[in-house]
């Protein structure tokens, strides 16, 4: 168990950010869900890639067990990815609450309705 | 130096930098002709390319001349260059046709933000195509998506922000599906070049990471390519978003998607037992007549005329994803030339819908009774689309659906045959619907005076109404290219 620590830890952030998206109206806390589900890849990527007692990969007779930089690199990546994800959704969700005066999920949808109807006539 | 070594590098590069370039311009008028020149140089760069593989086969490109596996390459083969053009050309007559388009739909301090966000959508649908990386694949398809959304956001109705904001939350849970995938692919194999991994799968295909991965891939494009039941953010996105918006993603943004899943499905997995030991074809099989029938009859209850040709699109990657789920090369000769035919059919109608609004305001079948009077032109141009989405012959949509039926016939599945006949006349229902309104209802009294909208928007739109007719008669460019592409991907596969 203790070898697959890390891996049980992503998992059960996988399943709760993946929960919490689905199971919350509030478009915020569906926000907050998105940013741990994500979270979660960074950490499925970066723990296999760290050896304990590693060091960068600095070629020295000092040192002779590296951790592998690709995964770091890549997850750099993909932060930045989460991140510009994250603004783009609260700049949505700051505009969506000028439009509609409500953040929850269920009272923009039945407003969304209302336009729909209005528009047939 | 001469650049041509280059071209495929120049082919994500050109849109990619005309984009903060076009901010930094600060003016409508510069960023569009940055960006007009950008798209017209990004489709002369693909037809370049896709001359040279035709000339010369596969052309592998090393980005800073690190090679592969360890730099990134950048891999044009049959398929990608086929798929290249499709995206560029597109662009390239959207683009101009958005200049007309949004001056309606968007106020004109934000145009030049609209033509950044064409620019990043268009380098990231490219990027996708192009590079044989697979973190990279998720990196351009984050730069296509984020730019998608903020294009969605931009529509006119209130309904456009959440239509968006739905979209965000569905198309970031596909992609971190499918960076989960990858991770998974590149903990196993400890490579992230495409070809490199198909190379090293065989030897570990029973192990259950690799399952995983493609089942974490599977979901996580199907998300993407708006497979049913994952469909669920498209109709809004396409109905609220800018018409020119509507037309460029309809016609390109679900197409890609597509390639990616054929290109994880047969030049990464295929290779492996991994696709033999799960019923995948079957599964693809299922979710495809889920998608042809359950979205066309939909389809056929929407009032909003956008609304139902986006539930028509979610029935046409039905037919996509069942050519590939024959396993055959007439199926996926069917898949890829329905990538090209179904991209201009609904690329057409969408710009036509934008002509519509244009002049009537809105595409309600309400306001849009006796539009065959007061726009003649306009409406034969949706009908002849509408005849391609049926499958008449003499259009483009015959050609995809013959190679469909063909390969049924090939695997002997003769109810296969009816079921593809059935679902067509789904889309007779749906057509019809708005023939019916078209040409026998009189106009609304406030709307007799509409009048046929500019040439600007009209000349685009009937390029790809030109288009999708010209596919349907002369076969030999679209399905001449799918199945050369269609024996490649088998031939690596097998």
């Amino acid at each position: 168990m203790a070898s697959h620590f890390s891996y049980a830890v992503t998992i059960f952030l996988m399943i709760a950010g993946l929960f919490i998206v689905i199971s919350r109206g509030n478009l915020i806390k569906k926000l907050v869900g998105l940013g741990i589900f994500q979270t979660s890849v960074y950490l499925l990527y970066i723990a296999p890639g760290k050896l304990i007692g590693g060091t960068a990969p600095i070629v020295s007779e000092a040192f002779d067990v590296y951790s592998n930089p690709l995964p770091h690199v890549l997850i750099l990546t993909a932060i930045v990815v989460g991140v510009a994800t994250l603004a783009l959704g609260l700049a949505l969700v700051v505009r969506i609450r000028e439009a509609y005066g409500s953040i929850e999920e269920d009272e923009i949808l039945t407003k969304d309705h209302e336009d729909s109807i209005a528009d047939q006539r | 130096m001469s650049v041509a070594p280059h071209l495929p590098a120049l082919q994500v590069v050109v849109p990619l930098v005309a984009a903060p370039l076009s901010v930094l311009l600060h003016d409508r008028r510069a960023a569009f002709l940055v960006v007009l020149a950008a798209s017209w140089a990004a489709f002369a760069i693909a037809i370049a390319l896709w001359l040279q593989v035709n000339d010369t086969g596969i052309i592998s490109y090393h980005m800073g001349s690190w090679a592969p596996p360890w730099g990134i390459e950048y891999r044009v083969d049959r398929l990608s260059s086929f798929v290249l053009v499709l995206v560029a050309g597109v662009a390239a007559v959207v683009l101009p046709y958005s200049w007309t388009s949004i001056e309606r739909e968007l106020p004109r301090e934000q145009h030049y933000l609209f033509y950044t966000m064409f620019a990043l959508c268009l380098a990231g649908l490219l990027g996708i195509t192009i590079t044989g990386d697979a973190f990279n694949i998720f990196v351009f398809l984050e730069i296509s998506s984020l730019s998608t959304y903020v294009l969605i956001a931009l529509g006119r109705d209130r309904r456009a922000l959440m239509a968006a904001y739905q979209y965000l939350i569905m198309g970031t849970i596909g992609a971190t599906f499918i960076v989960i995938g990858i991770g998974l692919l590149y903990l196993q194999t400890g490579t992230l070049n495409l070809v490199d991994i198909g190379q090293r799968l065989p030897a570990i295909s029973g192990h259950r990471a690799v399952l995983a991965a493609l089942a974490f891939l599977t979901v996580g494009l199907s998300l993407k390519l708006a497979l049913f039941p994952l469909h669920q953010w498209l109709p809004n996105a396409y109905a609220y978003a800018p018409s020119a918006v509507s037309a460029f993603l309809a016609a390109t943004a679900t197409k890609v998607a597509v390639y990616a899943l054929l290109r994880f499905y047969f030049s990464v997995f295929g290779a492996t037992a991994v696709f033999l030991q799960l019923p995948m074809a079957e599964l693809m099989l299922v979710l495809a007549l889920g998608g042809m029938f359950v979205a066309s009859t939909v389809a056929c209850f929407q009032n909003d005329l956008k609304r139902l040709f986006a539930y028509s699109s979610v029935a046409q990657i039905g037919y996509i994803v069942l050519g590939l789920s024959f396993d055959s090369v007439t199926g996926l000769t069917a898949t890829i030339v329905h990538l090209a035919n179904h991209a201009v059919t609904k690329g057409g109608v969408f710009l036509l819908l934008g002509a519509v609004v244009a002049s009537m305001g809105g595409v309600t079948l309400a306001r849009m009774q006796g539009v065959g009077r007061v726009m003649p032109l306009t409406s034969f141009g949706i009908v002849l689309c509408g005849l391609s989405l049926i499958g008449v012959p003499g259009t483009a949509g015959f050609v995809s659906k013959w190679y469909l039926v063909l390969a049924a016939m090939e695997k002997g599945q003769w109810w296969l045959v009816s079921l593809i006949v059935l679902s067509s006349l789904l889309a007779v229902v749906y057509v019809w619907r708005f023939v019916e309104a078209a040409y026998f209802k009189a106009p609304r009294a406030d709307l007799v005076d509409a009048r046929e909208a500019s040439p600007a928007l009209l000349v685009p739109a009937f390029l790809m109404v030109g288009a999708t007719l010209y596919f349907g008669i002369d076969t030999s460019l679209t399905v001449g290219a799918a199945s050369q592409a269609a024996s490649a991907l088998i031939g690596a596969a097998r």
